[in-house]
């Protein structure tokens, strides 16, 4: 049995990976794939304390059906965000965020 | 640690889910980007299964790669991106430096235990079935309201992309 | 691990055998049976679909080869192993050389689940159907892949034209899909074959049979939704810059997918192994699947050597606006119904154990609500019929009129 302190450390180097990503690449798609990564180490994390841990009954599922609305909220955001991307660069002929400015006062 | 099928499908799925992700941070060409994407999404799909949740493995490989693999694959062609930005990175160092000191950070956290007690070196013999999270799913005490709320979510999401992506000058469309 | 050491690995390790050793010899010699059958199998499935195909355009087919031909696709393998071995200069190597193994994979996946007999199966997976779903997805993956890996615009846009058809035709597979799922109570294939024990799905069901029928003859991209060939109209699609064995991996994957359906198809609705003394032999059973999967997999030959190919933006709105829709009211109806029947105690709550007369009431009542959709979408389809072919009368007319003008 894998002990539980390597998904985490797995799970801490994916998220760190997406946060590398988000911070510094220019592209908007790019970044919200970056962001997915950072979504997907959450989701190990919850399964692997859920997997790890002595719960009673009651709290037997939690882990569990939070992952599968974190996946759930994680296409509803897929969705969202490319459709946005694609509106953006159709505008503004531009994927990099910093130049969607038309609302800065 | 000895060394077993679980542990041989850990080092694996470590590769493929830390190699996937290196690549989506690194390429230059974002459809390349996707299908690494896919691979450490696979790879996390690996981890669901070695932690006994196939349900959320089938779940995750359908959600990601079924779907939203091609919805960015549309969405990096329709935005032809690949040829106009000439700097993959903006302010790299200071990102590096960040990301590096989060993960050392983190990595700390998770294997010194500060603040007293230990993490666990084996899981329980005992596991939800995917039985058992279907019948909570819709279970009134269980989380038949958030299931609910993620039905309106999902439709919302679908309806606002439509919406929102939707080309106006492009009649009839 | 002792529970699991049964059959053969119980066998070795009777022998003599070192019991890790005896399991995981047992368990190679599963995975290399469940994945070699359908490499057998296509070889055979290349023959039987051109000698139908032949058939009913009026032709021999292939005869030359062997006796009657059998040994014609032997001969094609030798072929395209033998033509060299093109990638493009601008393609994406790995990626190119990737997306037709993947293709093929994706279809030999889903035999791991796919119980051959109640005792020989690759692996009862308690997500059985859905893991069916999930690795077809790798597929459309594949093909998107190989679309962009040639770095051929035509090659690229017929990767779009199929992955939009493939990715929409996955909603009312999946729909009715949980058809089966829904009146079994599991998702694991043994579980849903062993609920038909009294009674077929597809009498229970039979409008979600239909919907999966025409969807998964859509998935694996035969006519009357051809859009992965259309040769009249793509220059060969995705597929275009591929040739030799990596052509072929395609191919085989297309013919394999077909098949595979088949099998699928008489699992889910039809009973699967169940048949006249099926509890007699395991050979009995598995002939059993093999002829309702092969009766299946025939229909969709002939369907497919039988009616033309629909345009693409036809195919799209069958999809949205009659499919999705039919498909979701189907599970809703089925769900309801099945739902008031169990609670006024009228219909069994576990159908495995229940027998063809419990299941009387259950099949009446489903049955007259398949019935009463069927009735009703075959109206409202004739009313969209006639208003089409007016609009089209209209329209000539007016050319005519114009055209006198």
């Amino acid at each position: 049995m894998v002990p539980l302190w390597m998904y985490l450390a797995v799970a801490a180097a994916l998220f760190s990976l997406g946060v590398f990503g988000v911070l510094a690449r220019r592209n908007a798609v790019a970044i919200l794939m970056s962001v997915e990564l950072m979504l997907n180490a959450v989701n190990i994390n919850l399964v692997a304390f859920w997997r790890y841990s002595e719960t009673s009954t009651d709290l037997l599922l939690n882990g569990y059906a939070f992952t599968a609305f974190v996946l759930i909220v994680a296409a509803a955001e897929a969705a969202v965000g490319l459709a946005i991307i694609i509106t953006v660069y159709r505008n503004r002929r531009s994927v990099i965020p910093e130049e969607a400015v038309a609302l800065k006062g | 640690m000895e060394l077993n099928a679980i542990t041989i499908g850990f080092v694996v799925f470590t590769i493929f889910t830390l190699g996937g992700g290196f690549g989506v941070v690194t390429t230059r060409n974002l459809f390349q980007g996707t299908i690494w994407l896919m691979v450490s999404l696979f790879g996390v799909a690996g981890y669901f299964i070695l932690l006994s949740a196939p349900f959320l493995a089938a779940v995750q490989i359908l959600v990601y790669i079924g779907a939203i693999a091609i919805l960015i694959t549309f969405a990096v062609m329709l935005t032809r991106s690949v040829t106009r930005i000439k700097e993959r990175y903006i302010r790299i160092v200071p990102s590096f430096i960040g990301s590096l000191l989060l993960f050392l950070i983190l990595l700390f956290g998770v294997t010194v235990p500060i603040f007293g007690g230990h993490l666990p070196e084996s899981a329980p013999q005992y596991v939800a079935s995917t039985r058992d999270l279907g019948i909570a799913l819709v279970d009134e005490n269980g989380y038949v309201v958030p299931f609910l709320l993620a039905s309106v979510l999902l439709t919302a999401a679908m309806i606002g992309a439509i919406v929102i992506a939707r080309d106006e000058k492009a009649k009839g469309g | 691990m002792d529970e699991l050491c049964t059959g053969l690995c119980q066998l070795l390790v009777e022998s003599g055998a070192d019991a890790g050793l005896a399991h995981f010899l047992s368990l190679l010699v599963g995975v290399l049976l469940v994945s070699g059958i359908p490499l057998v199998t296509v070889i055979v499935l290349i023959w039987v679909e051109r000698k139908v195909a032949a058939r009913i355009q009026d032709r021999i087919g292939p005869n030359r080869v062997g006796p009657v031909g059998l040994l014609q696709t032997i001969a094609d393998m030798i072929k395209l192993l033998s033509k060299e071995d093109i990638t493009p200069t601008a393609a994406d190597r790995v990626l190119y050389n990737a997306a037709p193994l993947v293709s093929f994979a994706s279809v030999v996946l889903i035999w791991a689940v796919i119980p051959f007999t109640p005792f020989h199966f690759g692996v009862d997976l308690e997500i059985g159907a859905l893991f069916f779903v999930a690795v077809a997805s790798f597929g459309t993956l594949a093909i998107m892949v190989a679309g962009w890996a040639s770095n051929n615009k035509y090659a690229l846009l017929g990767a779009f034209r199929v992955v939009s058809l493939l990715v929409s035709y996955e909603v009312p597979l999946v729909f009715a899909l949980l058809a089966p799922v829904l009146l079994a109570g599991s998702m694991s294939l043994l579980d849903i074959v062993n609920a038909q024990t009294g009674m077929w799905f597809v009498v229970l069901s039979p409008l979600a049979f239909v919907i999966f029928y025409v969807s998964s003859q859509a998935e694996t991209g035969r006519a009357p939704f051809d859009l992965i060939e259309a040769e009249s109209e793509l220059v060969a699609g995705f597929n275009i810059e591929y040739s030799g064995m990596k052509f072929g991996m395609f191919f085989a994957a297309e013919f394999l997918h077909v098949f595979t359906n088949g099998i699928l198809m008489a699992l889910l609705f039809f009973g699967g192994w169940m048949g006249p003394l099926y509890y007699e032999s395991p050979l009995i059973a598995f002939a059993w699947l093999g002829a309702k999967g092969g009766l299946i997999y025939f229909t969709t030959l002939w369907l497919r050597n039988t009616v033309p190919r629909l345009r693409i933006d036809q195919i799209m709105a069958f999809n949205w606006k009659f499919l999705v829709p039919l498909s979701i009211a189907n599970l809703v109806f089925i769900s309801l119904a099945l739902k008031v029947m169990q609670e006024l105690g009228v219909s069994p709550r576990n159908l495995a154990e229940a027998g063809f007369v419990e299941l009387l009431p259950t099949t009446v009542v489903l049955l007259v609500i398949n019935g009463a959709m069927t009735v009703y979408l075959l109206g409202l389809l004739r009313k969209r019929g006639q208003e089409a072919r007016r609009e089209s009368m209209a329209a000539r007319a007016a050319l005519a009129q114009a055209v006198a003008d």
